[in-house]
């Protein structure tokens, strides 16, 4: 096994796919030369040539467009839209578009492509380099999407997502791309789309989060631990299609849970797990199920008061833990 | 770097079709095929009318701009990526008047959709048909797309889509004639300009008077044809289409017509332009314009025009009857294909 940072994983992975497959070719802005923004795509421009690695123009609808036609015809597209923040314009193409290709041809048409996208906050990028698009994206059906928090995961899902017969949006926190090293096993692992995965056992309340938030969690676990509290932390690895069983079994097995994400609290993803546990795991429960998520209100200001403010911090989720464990 | 228009189409005499390379029965062929969109399309008005279907957007008077275009392409290896009023282009790319039919009563066996969509939302992949949604200019993304894969594998694939003068105004429109012109892609943009985006005039649409000018600043020709007459458009696609075969990049053709009824069946075209205007480009009719000069080519005899007719009738006969009477998809259809399975 290799050690490797996110961002480390995630070029493994996409390095690994266009070698495997002639079909797979990246399509984006500064992915070239540049090598992306973060350095995602360093060298593989160079290593496979402009046909397959291309420098898109400025425009975030065309590289979705584009790689929708292209997967039509036999291709499978990474495309890569710069930050999270400036998907909007190819929201049609996505939402209206990729999301229903398949459905809306009675399944004539299917669309192996992959929407790459770095999220998140905590790193001083203000209103336009921090958003959290999941909840909006996972709420349309015909889209996968895929939020990633370990180097592994990352590598894995990597693969999974490029050999999915579907769109799949793959969201990389890009507060990990960096922060997070780990093993990743070495060969053509594959990470199956719609697993989540208990990253630490436990017995007495469950964290269920993803991205960053999952290194909060096992962080606030750990600090649990000290309190003689046994915490589980499950990291969805998967925002849709979710995986209920694995939220059901840690919600019976601990009877209380917390819920922690970044992205904006109303009809986001813990509002959604929250009621699968309240449909199908009511009797188990000890106590309310909980969520810690950022407030309502745009992600997130360039002050580093106000967005550490926005941010769930590991203190702010041990706190809420706590009321949790003492319930 | 405009083109020339149909130079040969417009010449006088009657031997317009066989100086385009088209034998009689090939020019017979663009005008049964032009009939034939033409004539579902009559027979769709009169059971909307009757109540029987709900919903209807049509082809007529566009007949000429779809037909000579989508005849220079080669079906078993271009693709065309279409809108909602194309069912002249994809009927030349072998979709039948049962496919149409079946679609427009939205039964389980429509091909385009399995009755999900709206008719005219057309979509087959064994006919190179890209699927096509509602909200337009989208699909000319996609048309760059398609050529795109065609370039990386060396293939000299055409791609021929398909949009209004109101479309042209979504920036998709602009993306993709930036980037297939960027890319030299061997792509086909072509405008079906009949004036109006539902009820809204060209000269609410754009400040010019001709949109093929526009390509101009995406680096390659764009050339405006008589889109009611079917061999200039012929003759233009075909152009562009050896163009595009040769590698040297797209061609914007503006072919300018006339929607000849309202912008669909739920549409009064009465609130926004005058009948006199209507009445006035019916008699450019692209069909009996054609007829005319295939009458006078001594292509088209009062005989074979009733084959045809005859032909076209008994075919939009069957296919309506039996779309009428095919299956409704079942309520457990709902939740098919949301997902594809395997590795597609």
């Amino acid at each position: 096994m290799a050690v490797r940072t996110v961002i480390e994983a995630i070029r493994e992975g996409m390095d690994e796919e266009l070698e495997r497959d002639p079909s797979v070719f990246i399509i984006g802005e500064d992915v070239g030369k540049r090598g992306g923004v973060f350095l995602a795509t360093d060298g593989l421009q160079k290593k496979y040539g402009e046909q397959r690695v291309i420098d898109s123009p400025l425009a975030e609808s065309l590289i979705v467009g584009v790689a929708i036609g292209a997967a039509v015809n036999g291709m499978r597209p990474i495309a890569e839209i710069q930050f999270a923040d400036f998907i909007a314009p190819a929201y049609n193409q996505i939402v209206e578009e990729a999301a229903r290709f398949c459905y809306r041809s009675g399944g004539d048409f299917n669309l192996p492509m992959v929407i790459r996208t770095p999220w998140g906050g905590g790193v001083h990028g203000a209103m336009y380099h921090s958003q959290s698009i999941e909840a909006t994206f996972a709420h349309i059906p015909g889209l996968k999407v895929v939020a990633p928090g370990t180097p592994a995961d990352a590598k894995g899902l990597l693969k999974a997502a490029v050999r999915d017969p579907n769109p799949v949006l793959f969201l990389e926190h890009k507060r990990t791309y960096r922060l997070v090293r780990g093993e990743v096993p070495a060969g053509d692992g594959v990470v199956p789309i719609g697993k989540a995965e208990v990253k630490r056992a436990g017995t007495d309340l469950s964290l269920i989060a993803y991205g960053l938030m999952l290194h909060h969690c096992l962080e606030v676990a750990e600090k649990l631990a000290a309190d003689g509290v046994s915490a589980e932390v499950l990291d969805l690895r998967t925002i849709k299609p979710i995986d209920e069983e694995a939220i059901l079994q840690t919600a019976r097995k601990t009877g209380k849970v917390l819920v922690v994400h970044e992205d904006n609290r109303f009809g986001g993803i813990a509002a959604e797990v929250m009621a699968i546990i309240m449909e199908r795991a009511f009797d188990a429960l000890d106590a309310p199920v909980m969520r810690m998520c950022g407030p309502d209100s745009p992600a997130m200001p360039f002050n580093q008061i106000l967005e550490a403010a926005f941010m769930p911090s590991v203190d702010r989720i041990l706190a809420r833990a706590r009321e949790l464990a003492a319930y | 770097m405009a083109l020339k228009t149909g130079e040969i189409a417009k010449q006088k005499g009657q031997e317009r079709h066989r100086a385009l390379g088209l034998s009689d029965d090939a020019a017979l062929k663009l005008y049964e095929v032009m009939r034939l969109a033409r004539a579902i399309d009559e027979r769709m008005w009169l059971i909307n009318r009757q109540g029987r279907a709900p919903f209807v957007i049509s082809c007529q008077g566009q007949e000429a701009a779809q037909v000579g275009s989508a005849a220079a392409l080669a079906p078993e290896r271009d693709w065309v990526v279409p809108y909602y009023r194309d069912a002249g282009v994809v009927l030349w790319f072998g979709m039948t008047a049962r496919d149409q039919m079946l679609s427009f009563f939205a039964r389980r066996e429509d091909p385009s959709s399995g009755g999900r969509q709206m008719p005219g939302h057309y979509g087959s992949r064994r006919r190179h048909i890209v699927t096509t949604g509602s909200p337009v200019g989208a699909q000319t993304l996609h048309a760059a797309g398609v050529a795109l894969a065609a370039k990386m594998r060396h293939e000299d694939t055409v791609v021929a889509t398909y949009f209004g003068e109101g479309s042209s105004s979504e920036g998709d429109v602009h993306e993709a004639m930036n980037f297939a012109g960027v890319h030299k892609l061997a792509v086909l943009f072509v405008c079906e300009n009949n004036g109006y985006a539902i009820s809204v005039p060209q000269s609410h649409q754009m400040a010019i008077k001709d949109l093929a000018d526009r390509a101009a600043g995406y680096g390659f020709p764009g050339v405006v044809v008589d889109g009611n007459d079917v061999l200039a458009v012929y003759e233009v696609s075909r152009e562009a289409v050896a163009r595009a075969r040769r590698g040297e990049g797209p061609t914007l053709i503006e072919a300018k017509t006339y929607r000849f009824t309202a912008h669909s069946s739920d549409d009064d075209d009465r609130r926004y332009r005058e009948a006199e205007e209507v009445a006035l480009w019916r008699q450019k009719d692209p069909i009996q314009r054609y007829a005319r000069y295939l009458r006078d080519a001594r292509v088209l005899s009062d005989s074979v025009e009733q084959e045809i007719t005859d032909r076209l009738t008994q075919q939009v006969d069957e296919a309506t009857e039996y779309a009428e009477q095919a299956p409704d998809p079942s309520p457990d259809d709902l939740g098919k294909f949301v997902y594809a399975e395997g590795q597609g």
